[in-house]
């Protein structure tokens, strides 16, 4: 069955996927006695209709890139990592550890250190599923969605106790010193004169997240340690006949990915609250998942998924404001959006795929 | 690839004065672009063996699924004892009198001979009266058809030959007059196969009709009547056996002349290379599946192991390749090789050690990866294809993959394509042509022609016999006993994880070698 040509597998299933999805969200708003041209167009105009959305569509978009890009890399190596949200805000912990605590003399030197934490304290958080997994046959998405929880009482425990500032009422850390205040995207764009609004979130975390996504795309299809790990996502009993160590892969893979997923930290409590508070990962993690299923595990595609749902996220942000469709049927359209080009993908594949021998005979 | 289609004949052996069982007319099937049956009719006359011989992906078990019911025909009719009989499922089929007897037994093992029989025709909530009237018909059954099965036998105690016989009684209790059977001796030893034969010409003689698909053309020659050969999802001749000869079946199943035997000159064994002595493997659930194996192979030496699938051989492959854990002594010139680490494939490459791994689909392919990933896989770390420290050289991985598909005729010639989209026999030459391409000093080769195309096969063997001549030692596996007399100079038969005995292939026969593969020793 190789009748249907890459691109159609890549580019058009999902998007017939997200057309369905949309129709039947508009079905939906229609049942609600609402307009669904008219809050599509708020939706569209509300996200991208101007840089100030814009900036928000990238910001939430630079969050899915890193969470998405965690879930692609377990997934290539055969691994359902459903913990990003939990390695995330541990991830976040790792930020304010460094940012409050060490002096850094410049926000460049702070970002790198920044980076550095997140990455290892997100990766340490993974690492125990990891060994558990590889060690001992626990399946790794039991135990993801256990770490989870553990991180979030963690947090609790960590922002209650230790980081809350004395006399302070607010669950949430001091604020990191002015040094380490990072540039915002307005601030990036403006050094190659692209006009940017300055009263949104989006900041250079934004580059750190397409660098991870060239990053990734070099790892998966140019090393070694790629090679590796695809191979081991394919067919683990094949690896262990080309003497491929399961228990070292699934360790590197579950690093990678808690790594990345730790690294959304860096945009959330170092870019935009310049603090840590409880909850900033925000389900981040979990929307991972659907930017990874439906950018097919590939960097590229996750990068283009990640924007739509950060569209989602701030056009649906933008519904609620003005109109009268609760807050809830946004949550509604992007479960319809998971559903269509995540779960019910084969639905749309195969009547696909049927137009294309059909096609194919034709011309024969 | 050959011109096809020419050399078909058609010809109606089943004289049209007989009454006829079965009738297919025009069957034709696809999937997607992929066209399994094309057109086929065939007729099998009532109280006859008829046989269905053709290569791996020929159709042979499409056309079977769609006589049961499993898939529908695109196009053409079954005529069921000249009634045109339409089956749209398995239960149909039965209702029409078809039974049928897979490859993989569809037993539940931990049920008794009865309860099987009787599972799904139960007849009433109550179990009682059903198990009576089984009991009876299965008592009739033996007496009939020398069906011997102890009824209140659990399943997993019985012997494979015995498991099959409560498929066909399970078929002759739903009064199957009908009865298929795909591959039955692929899991026998040559005693067994021969008990089978015996029952089937019962059957025959009263009055049954059987369809026995295979591959092996000696069985065809032995026990069918008549014989249809089917090449490419078509039926290109239908014959009676008495009139053909298995290089005319051969010749029909590949499209041109085969050479059936393996050219070869006599070993010319040198110095020691693979020392085994006491090996010992255990599996995940703590049985020993080998049970001290010891045995010596010599540079420029074939070293067989024969013997029924499941006795050891798999995991003696597996403990030599590092991929399972073992106990015990092996030493490659002359040198101990650790048997304690796990995935440890890539050492033993180091030292010398190439393995075609009996499951190629599972095991020395990963189906999704291109051709050239998989010329690469085991081999990710060989210094040809690094670039730097951790970057792979893809372009070198891909340029050696163009010389190798041409060297080991893998067509289509294609690196970038998907192992996946490769036939059986092409899919067999990628991995033949990485393990051999580095001149190994030992190679572990199982099944090497499973699923694979005659064509291939030749080919295969080719490759292996020049391997044995440039000085190297091989090590053989196969449940092809054909395969292991013609390539091997020395043969070791294995039964329950210990070797039974070894013999000179000049000297043996497949009776000797049989009783061996049964577990009887001399």
């Amino acid at each position: 069955m190789t009748a249907m040509p890459k691109w159609a597998d890549a580019v058009l299933v999902p998007l017939i996927s997200l057309l369905i999805a949309f129709v039947i969200s508009g079905l939906v708003i229609f049942a609600i006695g609402e307009d669904p041209i008219a809050a599509m167009k708020l939706m569209v105009s509300g996200a991208l209709g101007s840089t100030y959305g814009w900036g928000y569509t990238l910001y939430y978009a630079t969050n899915f890139i890193f969470t998405g890009l965690a879930v692609s890399i377990a997934f290539q190596a055969g691994l359902f990592n459903i913990g990003g949200e939990g390695q995330a805000s541990i991830g976040g912990l790792g930020v304010a550890l460094c940012c409050l605590y060490i002096p850094w003399p410049h926000w460049s030197l702070a970002l790198m250190g920044a980076v550095v934490a997140a990455a290892v304290f997100g990766a340490a958080w993974a690492a125990i599923p990891a060994y558990l997994q590889a060690k001992r046959g626990s399946h790794i998405v039991i135990t993801t969605i256990m770490f989870n929880f553990i991180a979030s009482a963690v947090l609790v425990y960590v922002l209650v106790n230790v980081l809350r500032p004395t006399g302070s009422m607010d669950s949430s850390s001091a604020r990191f010193d002015e040094v380490m205040h990072l540039p915002s995207l307005h601030d990036v764009l403006a050094l190659v004169g692209i006009p940017f609004n300055n009263r949104n979130p989006a900041n250079i975390s934004l580059v750190i997240a397409l660098v991870a996504c060239v990053g990734v795309w070099i790892l998966m299809w140019r090393t070694r340690l790629g090679y590796q790990l695809r191979a081991f996502g394919k067919s683990e009993k094949a690896s262990v006949y080309a003497g491929i160590n399961p228990v070292r892969i699934t360790m590197y893979a579950m690093l990678l990915s808690g790594g990345l997923a730790g690294m959304m930290a860096v945009n959330t409590v170092m870019g935009e609250g310049q603090r840590l508070i409880l909850n900033s990962v925000e389900g981040a993690g979990f929307i991972g998942i659907a930017v990874a299923l439906m950018g097919r595990s590939h960097p590229v595609g996750v990068l283009l998924a990640a924007i739509l749902f950060g569209f989602l996220y701030q056009g649906g942000a933008e519904l609620a404001l003005w109109t009268k469709i609760p807050r809830e049927l946004i949550v509604v359209i992007q479960a319809l959006v998971i559903l269509f080009t995540g779960a019910l993908d084969d639905m749309v594949r195969r009547p696909v795929e049927r137009v294309f021998v059909m096609l194919q005979k034709g011309k024969t | 690839m050959t011109d096809t289609g020419h050399t078909g004949r058609q010809e109606t052996a089943a004289p049209t004065d007989l009454p006829l069982a079965i009738e297919l007319r025009g069957i034709s099937k696809s999937f997607g672009s992929v066209q399994a049956n094309k057109d086929i009719s065939i007729k099998v006359a009532k109280g006859s063996i008829h046989g269905i011989i053709g290569e791996n992906g020929a159709g042979k078990s499409t056309l079977m699924s769609i006589l049961y019911g499993f898939y529908k025909a695109d196009a053409g009719e079954i005529y069921i004892a000249g009634r045109l009989t339409p089956i749209p499922d398995s239960q149909s089929a039965i209702r029409a009198g078809i039974g049928m007897v897979f490859q993989h037994f569809k037993l539940v093992q931990n049920f008794t001979v009865l309860e099987n029989v009787i599972l799904g025709a139960e007849g009433g909530a109550m179990l009682r009266k059903a198990m009576a009237k089984a009991r009876e018909t299965l008592a009739a059954l033996a007496r009939d058809y020398e069906l011997d099965v102890d009824p209140d036998a659990v399943v997993e105690d019985l012997s494979v030959g015995h498991q099959q016989r409560v498929e066909i009684l399970k078929a002759l209790y739903r009064q199957a007059d009908i009865l298929i059977l795909d591959e039955p001796t692929g899991v026998l030893t040559p005693a067994e196969a021969d008990q089978l034969f015996r029952i089937l010409n019962g059957l025959r003689d009263q009055g049954k009709t059987v369809i026995l698909i295979t591959h092996k053309l000696r069985e065809i020659m032995e026990i069918t009547d008549t014989v249809s050969v089917m090449r490419r999802g078509q039926m290109t001749a239908t014959v009676k056996t008495r009139d053909t000869s298995p290089e005319e079946l051969a010749e029909l199943m590949v499209g041109r002349k085969v050479l059936l035997a393996v050219e070869k000159q006599a070993a010319a064994p040198g110095a020691m290379v693979l020392e085994v002595e006491n090996l010992r493997v255990r599996d995940e659930a703590g049985v020993e599946r080998l049970k001290g194996i010891s045995l010596t192979i010599r540079a420029g030496e074939i070293l067989g192991i024969a013997g029924v699938a499941g006795n050891g051989q798999s995991e003696l492959l597996e403990a030599l390749a590092g991929i399972a854990r073992g106990t015990g002594t092996v030493r490659l010139n002359g040198v101990e090789i650790a048997l304690t680490a796990s995935a440890d494939g890539q050492s033993r490459r180091a030292r010398g050690i190439a393995h075609v791994p009996e499951d190629r689909q599972h095991l020395g392919l990963i189906m999704d990866f291109t051709a050239w990933e998989n010329v690469a896989f085991g081999y990710h770390h060989a210094p040809e294809y690094q670039h730097g420290l951790i970057l792979m050289n893809n372009d070198a991985i891909r340029a050696d993959t163009v010389s190798k598909m041409e060297r080991y005729d893998v067509r289509p010639p294609i690196p970038t394509l998907a192992a996946k989209s490769f036939s059986g026999g092409n899919q067999q030459k990628i991995v033949v042509a990485r393990e051999m391409d580095r001149n190994p000093d030992l190679l572990l080769v199982g099944q090497p022609t499973r699923g694979v195309d005659i064509g291939a096969i030749e080919f295969i063997h080719k490759q292996i016999v020049a391997l044995r001549d440039t000085g190297k030692a091989v090590l053989l596996v196969s449940v092809e006993l054909d395969e292991i007399m013609s390539l091997s100079d020395r043969i070791a038969v294995m039964f329950d994880g210990q070797i039974m005995g070894e013999r000179d292939p000049a000297t043996t026969n497949e009776r000797e070698l049989g009783l061996l593969m049964a577990g009887v020793a001399e």
